[in-house]
């Protein structure tokens, strides 16, 4: 079954406003606009509106010189989106699949459910009493496939109703192909061809719409694709809605509370509800909103992300304390909500007691998620092995907690630095030109007469991924004449066509 | 008779001690030993002065880290590298394919932005019982790096046993409350076999001017790959020696 909510976006204002089609603040014109690169462009726009002459998708200046009194409202589709979300969760009443069909459409898969409500015909009439009882001006039809039904809601007759045996084609030849769901550009290029109605396409034959069409990959952008959808001969995937119930836990405070213990004792109260609700479902939170709504209406919300699933209450309170410390209570907190959007499947374990979590000390990941949380996620990582023999890429950054990648085998190198400057620094070199020893740099003000030295160490640049112009680097592990190790390398070749005479730079310090 | 033999012959002669004496009674007679690789140390909070513009410190830290970890060599445990912004502009990051094989897949390396974060970071690392060691750099002497702060970090070490490594580059000795601390500098390393012109495995000129249990002394300390190696100094050599000062020449 394909269910259209044609006014979708005029639905919810009118339901957020609470008045009636066609009166109150509807009776007059009125429009939802959308900001875009060249000004407000009209979304929607109302019965009375449209009496005016004003059309979706004109700019709003132009539709204000036909109707000087058009109202405006700006659009939501981000809540639209969220509406609908909702209301395939709600559709589920009458199958067991529904899936999104954006931006105002939704699919319900109703196989084997109509007896429930005594037959399809009763089924539609009872999915379009209840669409009406929620105020969505809609249109529903039921059909064996979902491209089908979607043909036959959006440019079929009134509560359609295809029959598993009904030949299909013989049933929808006289759509317009935008039935078809295809892009505009694909439609306006069918309009040019001639072909206005699905059977049109059916009469032209299978292998002229192939070769036409054979480099259009996407279902949208092939009407060959498309019309094998509608008919069943291909499989379509749908991406079903499912609910998904994240654990929430909220305190209603009968006095407002502006002061920084009270809060913190309102999250410990918090923390621990959170921690039975998790329980009870076997899981550990991976991320949580706090949320503490103030008198005069605003939200506060913190984030907080962890390293590994935990539900322990006192973690929970400590990390969030460092969150707390720039909120502005205002006129007073009336309501906290604690959420965990993100959970993963934590099973019991033995609770600490709390003389022995003080003699052992903490977990990995509560020290981890102590330091993100005051020194932020970039600083603390670890280091990981990457496919590349330039020294600077030969190891990236990642998360502590994260697995290893599944690497065959470590590069095997010569000698590497113990530590590598984040940017090699130039310095200042006397060498046997032209490309010999190095005898002695300056770096950092001070002058090193090199005492011994090795090298070089040609490593070329990736040309796969870097410029033809990029010069190789020479590497030489040197030592002082007191004892300290470098690594410095010469970059590029004296008259290699790739800048002027090649500097040095100072990459790592050996150990 | 010197010092040492009376001590040791005290503690021969004397019956068990209360527990109550007993502490000043054993330090004393360990104060008499010299450290040498591999000896076991109670110390847990242990300072490496070195200069900023060479990795000495962190190397030499590292292997001290490596010589007391010794016994348990299969422990797989993370360890924890804290550097403060300074120290990561002087010194440079950790750079993985140089680290020692064992160790190079277990780090955490945590660039804190100012040295009282990295204080922090140091402490959490300390009270956490799933970190091997842990090794801070910190440059110069911040303010925020006072005698307290350093106490509240030994006291960190000594309470979960997590061994805590903090090199200080470029800075002044000042009042801190480890209960070891190394001077260290670079040394010319051995040549190698092959190559006597290449730099060899890594050497450092370490003094211990500081040790609670521990006689002070000079050492050429150098790393074999796998263990590390002590060679004794004679006291005129190089410029890391100031002075005898009031200590018998016997006990250099």
């Amino acid at each position: 079954m394909a269910i259209w909510c044609m006014g979708l976006a005029l639905d919810r204002w009118r339901l957020a406003e609470g008045c009636a089609a066609g009166a109150g603040a509807d009776a007059e014109p009125l429009a939802l606009i959308a900001e875009t690169a060249h000004g407000p462009r009209i979304a929607t726009v109302n019965a009375a509106g449209a009496e005016q002459g004003v059309r979706p998708g004109a700019m709003l200046a132009d539709a204000r010189t036909l109707c000087p009194q058009l109202a405006v409202r700006s659009a939501d589709p981000a809540g639209d989106l969220a509406f609908l979300e909702n209301l395939a969760l709600w559709a589920q009443r009458w199958g067991p699949w529904s899936a999104l069909d954006p931006p105002d459409g939704l699919l319900v898969d109703t196989t084997g459910t109509a007896h429930l409500f005594g037959g399809e015909a009763m089924l539609l009439a009872d999915a379009r009493a209840q669409l009406a009882r929620r105020g969505l001006v809609a249109r529903a039809a039921i059909a064996p496939t979902a491209g089908a039904a979607w043909a036959l809601a959006h440019f079929g007759p009134e509560s359609a109703i295809l029959e598993a045996g009904d030949d299909l084609m013989d049933r929808l030849a006289g759509l317009p192909v935008a039935a078809l769901r295809l892009d505009d550009d694909v439609l306006l290029l069918l309009r040019r061809l001639g072909l206005k109605r699905l059977g049109d396409l059916a009469g032209i034959g299978r292998e002229a719409l192939a070769r036409r069409f054979r480099n259009r990959r996407s279902p949208g952008a092939n009407p060959l694709v498309r019309l094998d959808q509608l008919l069943g001969r291909v499989p379509e995937p749908l991406l079903p809605v499912v609910a998904a119930e994240q654990p929430m836990v909220q305190r209603r405070l009968m006095e407002p509370i502006r002061h920084r213990p009270l809060l913190d004792r309102v999250l410990a109260d918090l923390a621990e509800d959170m921690a039975r609700a998790l329980e009870g479902r076997g899981e550990g939170a991976r991320r949580l909103e706090l949320a503490a709504w103030k008198v005069d209406g605003d939200v506060v919300v913190r984030r907080l992300e962890m390293a590994a699933a935990t539900r322990d209450p006192a973690h929970v309170c400590r990390l969030f304390a460092a969150r707390l410390d720039d909120l502005d209570a205002g006129f007073g907190i009336e309501l906290v909500r604690l959420l965990a959007p993100w959970t993963e499947p934590l099973a019991l374990a033995q609770a600490e007691l709390d003389a022995a979590a003080e003699r052992h000390g903490t977990s990995l990941a509560a020290c981890i998620d102590r330091l993100t949380v005051r020194l932020g996620a970039e600083a603390v990582r670890r280091p990981l092995p990457r496919a590349s023999h330039l020294p600077e890429r030969a190891q990236r950054w990642a998360p502590p907690l994260e697995p290893l990648p599944g690497l065959q085998e470590d590069f095997a190198f010569h000698e590497r630095p113990l530590k590598l400057l984040d940017r090699p620094e130039p310095i200042a070199v006397i060498y046997e030109a032209p490309d010999g020893l190095p005898r002695l740099f300056r770096w950092r003000g001070g002058v090193h007469e090199i005492a011994r030295a090795e090298g070089p160490e040609r490593i070329a640049p990736e040309w796969w991924r870097e410029r033809s112009s990029v010069r190789l680097r020479d590497y030489y592990r040197i030592e002082d004449s007191t004892g300290r190790r470098y690594w410095i390398y010469r970059h590029g070749l004296a008259g290699d066509g790739r800048g002027g005479a090649p500097e040095w730079f100072l990459q790592g310090l050996c150990a | 008779m010197n010092r040492i033999e009376a001590c040791s012959k005290v503690h021969v002669l004397s019956p068990p001690l209360p527990a109550g004496l007993r502490r000043g009674a054993v330090s004393s007679l360990s104060k008499s030993a010299r450290w040498r690789p591999g000896i076991a140390a109670s110390c847990r909070h242990t300072e490496v002065f070195a200069a900023g513009g060479e990795a000495t410190g962190a190397a030499l830290a590292l292997a001290l880290a490596r010589d007391a970890l010794g016994a348990d060599a299969d422990d797989q445990r993370p360890w924890l590298w804290v550097q403060d912004k300074a120290a990561l502009r002087l010194s440079g990051r950790p750079y993985r394919p140089g680290l020692p094989e064992h160790l190079r897949h277990r780090l955490i390396h945590v660039a804190a932005a100012n040295p009282e974060d990295a204080l922090f970071a140091l402490e959490e690392g300390l009270r956490c019982r799933d970190l091997a060691f842990v090794i801070g750099e910190i440059a110069a002497n911040p303010r925020a790096l006072d005698f307290t702060a350093s106490r509240r970090l030994s006291l960190a070490a000594e309470k979960h046993g997590t061994a805590l490594w903090l090199v200080r580059l470029d800075a002044r000795s000042d009042l801190g409350s480890a209960r070891m601390r190394w001077r260290a500098a670079a040394a010319a390393s051995p040549p190698p076999r092959w190559n006597p012109q290449a730099p060899g495995r890594p050497a450092w000129r370490a003094e211990l001017f500081r040790a609670h249990t521990f006689q002070p002394g000079y050492w050429t300390l150098r790393d074999d790959g796998t263990h590390l190696a002590a060679a004794p100094v004679a006291p005129d050599h190089g410029d890391l020696v100031h002075g005898i000062g009031a200590r018998s020449l016997a006990a250099g």
